[in-house]
């Protein structure tokens, strides 16, 4: 544990809390913006992406902050003004909510909350009111439609990924994202502590599932429905302009950086490194400088995963509607139920 | 021969991507980084349409086939010496203005493949596009000017007819 020589205020925590949350959010969202979909998009199309703004096109990302911020904040006549104007914000504010559970270190975190997976799976459907007001105050066929397809699909993918969770919570035994961390990290497979014991072992079928639904909840293709250009412009998002446009679009890809966080310490053992290692036996006598280390393990791993859904996201054509509900209420959630029968089994008889 | 087991297309599908992603960091992307290199274009690329002011006789038959009617022809007849000492004048007609529109062709040919006196070529330079539409009316002088950029006609096919 950290003991600081000068004590915080609790204004300046807050503050330094703010600041956190703003670069746990808005850090991963460049990050895959520049990395996956600006340049590893395009050398899957054998193209070289952005290159003028900055080296390799590195400030591009500001180029095209700057370019939305001037643009008019345009509303369609007919919307409904102030719901429509605060639908992009709703939608980021779940993001923000969702990143305050999440552990980067063993102190290093927004806050130790007892039913922390609870609260980020309940605060991740906040989105989906934005999204649907987003569509509804729009006041056009396109907005309307994506956000009744964006309704349907998120409330759809959203049990498959709770159910896939239940797994890993029976398994850990607690709801709190810090102590997962530490029962994947301080677990043994079979006897032999050397890796600890990740969840994505005993929990494969588990993890799929959540990155499937994430995926899904993601809007990204091959789950882009709601959004799919060719039938609908742009989904929930035809109507805005400018930065309210930016804000969606900030959302979208923080919102998947934050669960690429989320399964990272669900599945793939969070900022931990086995506690074996170093002789660690609980989160208190874990060394300091796991504080520092542990953001930089999330930071990595957070990356491997959003290249795997940005991966899929380029790889696969768009699912037919009934396809995609098809495949959440006839396999992912039978799926996702047996899973948790049988870790609930396991889980009783060893 | 045994079967190779069967991949599924969902793991080939993502093999292509990566594969394609791995020629791209390895062997450079198949596009070019345009102002600062340049693709040569094809020799007979349609680019823009040059004008050889001497042989255009004002016939109007590329102005009457465009089908956007974006070329403008102005002409007025004059007296030409005669041929032989002693003849009568003769009457030509003399090219006052030729115009084409850039912001309206569409780039079919149809005015190179009418023109009967070989007045009309292709040429493949492309780079002309101006920051007002209304720089895109060429006339004549600067239609002139594209002749230098035209490629030499390729040979005849043998036994055909020279004109």
């Amino acid at each position: 544990m950290i003991q600081l020589a000068i004590e915080i205020p609790y204004w300046g925590q807050s503050l330094l809390r703010v600041l956190g949350g703003l670069v746990a959010v808005l850090l991963p969202a460049g990050a895959i913006v520049y990395l996956f979909l600006f340049k590893m998009m395009s050398f899957m199309q054998s193209r070289l992406g952005p290159m003028e703004a900055g080296p390799y096109g590195s400030l591009q990302l500001v180029a095209e902050v700057g370019k939305w911020m001037q643009k008019e904040d345009l509303a369609p006549d007919a919307a409904d003004k102030s719901i429509f104007k605060i639908a992009p914000i709703v939608v980021l504010l779940s993001t923000f909510l969702l990143v305050v559970v999440i552990p980067f270190g063993p102190d290093a975190l927004f806050t130790d909350f007892e039913v922390g997976i609870f609260y980020a799976l309940a605060v991740a459907s906040i989105s989906v009111l934005g999204i649907l007001i987003a569509g509804w105050a729009s006041a056009s066929k396109y907005s309307l439609l994506g956000g009744l397809r964006a309704a349907g699909q998120l409330i759809a993918y959203e049990l498959p990924m709770v159910l896939a969770v239940i797994g890993v919570v029976i398994q850990a035994g607690t709801m709190n994202l810090q102590q997962i961390v530490v029962a994947q990290n301080t677990g043994e497979i079979f006897g032999w502590g050397g890796i600890g014991n990740p969840y994505i072992f005993t929990q494969f079928i588990g993890f799929l599932i959540f990155m499937i639904a994430v995926q899904a909840e993601l809007t990204q293709a091959p789950f882009d429905m709601p959004i799919a250009e060719s039938e609908l412009v742009s989904g929930y998002m035809t109507e805005y302009s400018g930065f309210r446009f930016l804000i969606f679009f900030i959302a979208e890809f923080a919102t998947a950086g934050v669960f690429a966080l989320l399964a990272s310490v669900l599945f793939l053992g969070g900022w931990g490194i086995p506690f074996d290692w170093f002789g660690w036996t609980t989160v208190d006598s874990v060394d300091n400088w796991m504080n520092i280390g542990g953001p930089l393990i999330m930071f990595t791993k957070m990356l491997v995963l959003t290249f795997i859904i940005m991966w899929v996201r380029f790889s696969f054509p768009r699912f037919r509607e009934d396809q995609l509900q098809t495949f959440a209420w006839k396999v992912l959630i039978p799926l996702a139920l047996a899973n948790t029968a049988v870790t609930a089994i396991f889980k009783v008889v060893f | 021969m045994p079967d190779k087991p069967k991949v599924p297309g969902l793991f080939k599908g993502l093999g292509v991507t990566l594969g394609i992603l791995k020629d791209t960091v390895v062997d450079g992307a198949n596009t070019v980084q345009y102002p600062h290199e340049k693709e040569a274009p094809p020799i007979r690329a349609r680019g823009v349409i040059a004008l050889h002011e001497g042989n255009c006789t004002a016939c109007m038959l590329c102005a009457r086939s465009c089908p956007d009617w974006c070329i403008y022809i102005e002409g007025h007849k004059q007296l030409a010496p005669p041929r032989r000492a002693g003849g009568k004048p003769r009457q030509v007609n003399h090219l006052d203005r030729f115009d084409i529109d850039y912001a309206l062709c569409m780039y079919c040919g149809i005015c190179v493949e009418v023109c009967p006196f070989d007045a009309l070529f292709w040429s493949p330079e492309y780079e002309y596009s101006e920051p007002k539409i209304a720089d895109l009316l060429h006339d004549k002088e600067k239609l002139g000017e594209w002749m230098e950029t035209v490629p030499e006609a390729p040979e005849l096919e043998a036994g055909a007819q020279k004109k």
